[in-house]
């Protein structure tokens, strides 16, 4: 079949020349598939404006969020109104504190909230979802019953009681947060790992003799990745929410601290005195967090669709 | 006139890389009863053919060109239209049967349901026809086991069931894309001579989308032999093999693995299929033809050879048979 | 007559299948997936195993490779029974048999490059190595099977199937095997690609003196690889012998059925030949048939078929049947 040496060689020389592109990876695909999606990059410079209000609002604000400002005290409905002349840019809260300040650490706390809450469910829910459906068989029947377990308590009860024993403070309130967070998170990537695991490529690194735990590091665990990432950041706005519901009942962060839903409650309380400058900026910013995070969740799930691959 | 009759057909889709042209002036045509076998390898554009005849393609597709069936347009037609042709009039069955067959319902209700929706028969006249369409398919016992479910059949039962399923209203023309790939080679030479009989005893048009050239030539009186979307050669079956005058037919021919003592060694065909998304220039299979010269860099028409045959390739059928 | 790479001797794979359901106390059905396969590999040669699905065939290659639990032996060049050393002494095992898979695609971490896929086996076998060498060593083997050296920072969704399956056969390369077990390497691949994987494997075996176990579902391929063949069914081995005895003179109904099945391009062979029907469906493998398991399918089983069970014999060419031969025109209508 072979027509002639000269025309083979011609043959192969042409093979050859394949464009030398660089390797374009999954992430890099989705990245592109992410910033191509617009209410996905809204959702983000939200979450920057959002982010930078918090970090360096502090700097601009006239008033600390702990002074009395007894110019406006005892007339905060004419007096304590939104207005750049006395620095109070959103005005003042009840008892005539700065509430562009409070806002700005109220803003602090929710996102640490949530992050440290979603970081809690991605490192303990990863390792121990990962292991249980890795190795399998008894360990994983152990390791999710007492999952169940844990999930069949009421959370929300124990939160309360956590917070009524050990007092209202931050530690407690994310040690809270922390111990329901990771359940959820848990029994998805168990799930993933199940599925992962009877892939061939596992199948030839075992086969190769590869440590099972360099097996989860190097072939599980990246490979979870993005359903990872898109749970997280659907996960840290729940957090702000179960937050924002524990403060609104009165049991969330101390004073001077607040938080997004401490401020909200406090607003909602004075609403009928016509100030409603209390309601309505924190109620913005939180609403602004939760929208950035719930469309930037959404982006990144479209952007790591296996479907799309 | 041809019941099927396909004329420079195209198939597009739009996708990140800009857009892939799958199928590229096919034409076509198939006479009633008649066989005809599609050969190609994955990305050839095959299956992308019978979606576009059924009109199933993705939704980011587009096909231009005509396909006329029983001379009718039915290329781009209204939804009511293809829904009365499919399974009254064209026929189709998949690689993998499960896909097509509901996982909830039992096998009588599926089947009664085609009758009573296309023929309006009564429920009861309806399982007596699938009953009977099950004995044709050679599935013992078919009066119990019409009341299954899929799940309770075997791989190869299923794709039985699909084919009497399809066969219900007595289509004249019957799809069949791959419909062994996913079996094993005894059921495989089962289900193949069961089509064979089918065939024989119902009459119907089939158009057999394969990758399997030994499939191909037991069953087939013609065969069209595509790469990179385009047709490569056409002829009938027995000219066809015995001295195919394209070298991708050529290569693609010595390159089957065969049982008998025909053959020693697998002869490989270098280099990769075409990406779509980037096809080369001119004939798709230049980069991978032994005989490729400059001129190859412009498509060939699609001539005719004699014998029924026809072929697009630059290089005269001597030097490419020799 | 030299000592062989492997002998697997009376090998046997049983599962526990537990239902969804049972309760935890509950005892779990058997399943017999291999039953008292044996077999010899040399160095250098080839040993095709064909089966369709659920004969056990790719439950085999794992059961060498100790990814799922077997009893009997499998001897490693005469010294060391495979299944009796610790996982630590396995490891050592390891890097001598390595194995490519039937989807090219799936067997490669989509998160990984090239570089880093074929040079897995090589860290984890040899961490004496230097960064250097490793690198070297990665664009040898790439070479070695026609990867251009380009390509090494390129993920494996940007490869076609046939490439993917060149990329498996660089990572089991690497560690430089005796033995390379191919689990059914070119079904997922076109035809015209096949031949390409196929001629890369028998080029690679003449230069490295490499042994293969090549498994495949049906007879055809196995054809143009193999120095021997030996089919199974439902988990036991039905005919083994060197390939020209096998595809001459198949004395088994079972191996002449499977290569009665296989269509051959050649229209006036494939209008005019005999296939030889099977008829029924796959028993199902938590209870086989007694005696010969592939009686209720064989178109010649007897009496006696249903009370002994055929043992395959040690010749050269084994057949486990009470009654074999070519089956006539008669049985075969």
């Amino acid at each position: 079949m072979v027509a002639n040496q000269h025309k083979m060689e011609a043959l192969a020389d042409r093979l050859s020349e394949e464009d030398p592109v660089a390797g374009r990876s999954l992430w890099a695909d989705a990245r592109r598939r992410f910033f191509a999606n617009r209410a996905a990059v809204a959702g983000l410079g939200i979450l920057l404006v959002v982010a930078l209000f918090a970090a360096f609002g502090g700097l601009i604000a006239q008033w600390s969020n702990e002074e009395l400002d007894y110019a406006v005290m005892g007339a905060i409905a004419t007096e304590g109104a939104p207005s750049l002349s006395n620095g109070h840019y959103f005005g003042t809260d009840d008892l005539g504190r700065d509430l562009f300040a409070r806002t700005v650490q109220g803003t602090q706390v929710s996102l640490m909230v949530g992050l440290v809450g979603a970081l809690v469910a991605v490192v303990v829910g990863t390792i121990y979802g990962a292991t249980a459906g890795y190795v399998g068989g008894r360990v994983d029947s152990v390791m999710m019953r007492a999952v169940d377990i844990l999930m069949a308590i009421p959370y929300m009860f124990v939160l309360i009681l956590i917070l009524v024993m050990y007092g209202r403070s931050m530690t407690a309130l994310f040690v809270g947060l922390g111990l329901i967070s990771w359940l959820e998170m848990s029994r998805i990537v168990r799930g993933q790992t199940l599925s992962l695991k009877n892939r061939e490529f596992i199948e030839a690194a075992r086969a190769t003799g590869v440590p099972a735990v360099t097996i989860i590091r190097r072939h599980v665990v990246p490979n979870l990745l993005g359903v990872i990432a898109v749970y997280a950041t659907l996960l840290v706005p729940l957090m702000i929410l179960t937050e924002s519901f524990i403060s609104f009942l009165g049991l969330g962060v101390q004073e001077p601290l607040t938080s997004l839903g401490a401020l909200i409650s406090e607003g909602a309380g004075t609403i009928a005195y016509g100030t409603i400058w209390q309601l309505g900026f924190p109620l913005l910013f939180f609403c602004l967090t939760l929208f950035g995070f719930f469309f930037v969740g959404d982006g990144l799930r479209d952007a790591l669709d296996p479907k799309d691959r | 006139m041809s019941l099927l009759e396909i004329d420079t057909l195209d198939v597009t889709f739009d996708s990140a890389d800009g857009a892939v042209h799958a199928v590229n002036g096919l034409s076509l045509s198939l006479d009633k009863g008649e066989t005809l076998g599609v050969v190609g390898e994955s990305g050839s554009g095959k299956s992308q053919t019978a979606f576009a005849i059924l009109g199933l393609l993705a939704r980011n597709g587009r096909a231009s060109g005509s396909i006329r069936f029983d001379g009718k347009e039915i290329l781009n037609a209204p939804p009511k239209v293809l829904n009365r042709l499919r399974a009254d009039r064209i026929a189709m069955i998949f690689q993998d049967p499960m896909t097509s067959l509901n996982p909830y319902m039992r096998i009588s209700d599926q089947m009664a349901e085609v009758l009573m929706l296309h023929k309006g028969m009564s429920k009861r006249a309806a399982l007596a026809k699938s009953v009977e369409m099950l004995d044709a398919v050679r599935i013992p016992g078919a009066k119990d086991r019409i009341r299954l479910y899929p799940h309770e059949f075997s791989g190869g039962m299923r794709q039985r069931v699909m084919i009497a399923m399809s066969l219900l209203c007595q289509p004249d023309l019957l799809i069949a894309d791959e419909p062994t790939t996913a079996l094993d080679v005894t059921v495989q030479a089962q289900i193949m001579s069961l089509l064979r009989e089918l065939q024989t005893e119902f009459g119907m048009a089939t158009m057999l989308i394969t990758h399997d050239l030994g499939v191909v030539a037991g069953f087939c009186e013609r065969v069209t032999v595509m790469y990179g979307g385009r047709v490569m050669e056409r002829a009938p079956t027995d000219p066809l093999f015995d001295k195919p005058t394209h070298p991708y037919t050529r290569g693609l021919l010595h390159a089957v693995p065969r049982v008998d003592q025909g053959q020693d060694r697998m002869e490989a065909i270098p280099g990769n299929p075409p990406n779509m998304a980037r096809p080369p220039q001119g004939c798709p299979f230049r980069p991978r033809c032994a005989h490729a010269g400059e001129d190859c860099s412009v498509m060939p028409p699609l001539a005719p050879a004699g014998d029924g045959r026809a072929r697009a390739c630059h290089r005269p059928v001597e030097e490419v048979a020799a | 007559m030299s000592t062989p790479l492997l002998s697997a001797r009376d090998v046997n794979v049983r599962f526990g299948i537990t239902r969804p359901g049972d309760m935890p106390w509950t005892k779990p059905r058997r399943l017999h997936a291999v039953n008292g396969v044996s077999f010899d590999i040399m160095p250098g040669q080839t040993l095709g195993v064909v089966g369709e699905s659920g004969c056990g065939k790719s439950t085999l290659a794992r059961a060498l490779i100790r990814t799922v639990p077997a009893t009997g032996q499998v001897i490693w060049e005469g010294r060391e029974d495979l299944l009796a050393l610790s996982p630590r002494k396995m490891l050592a095992y390891r890097s001598d048999i390595q194995m490519i898979f039937q989807d090219p695609l799936a067997s490669l971490n989509p998160r990984m490059t090239l570089g880093q896929i074929i040079s897995e086996p090589l860290r984890t076998h040899r961490p004496d190595l230097s960064r250097d060498e490793v690198r070297t060593r990665v664009a040898r083997i790439m070479d070695r099977v026609g990867l251009l050296p380009q390509m090494i920072n390129r993920y494996p969704h940007e490869f076609s199937g046939g490439q993917c399956q060149r990329i498996g056969i660089a990572r089991a390369l690497a560690v430089e095997p005796k033995l390379l077990i191919c689990d059914e390497p070119v079904s997922a691949l076109d035809v015209s690609i096949q031949a390409q994987v196929v001629e890369l494997l028998q080029e690679l075996q003449r230069d490295l003196n490499l042994a293969i176990l090549f498994i495949a579902h049906d007879l055809s391929v196995v054809k143009h690889i193999s120095d021997e063949v030996m089919v199974l069914y439902l988990g036991r081995v039905m005919e083994a012998a060197p390939k020209e005895r096998l595809y001459t003179d198949p004395q088994h109904p079972y191996t002449q059925a499977l290569m009665s099945a296989v269509p051959v391009p050649d229209p006036k062979i494939e209008r005019t030949k005999t296939i030889i029907p099977l008829s029924g469906d796959l028993p199902s493998p938590m209870s086989p048939p007694s005696g010969c398991v592939f009686r209720t399918r064989c178109p010649r089983a007897q009496a006696d078929c249903a009370e002994t069970v055929p043992a395959p014999g040690t010749d050269v060419h084994r057949c486990a049947c009470l009654h074999p031969g070519p089956l006539s025109a008669e049985e075969v209508a």
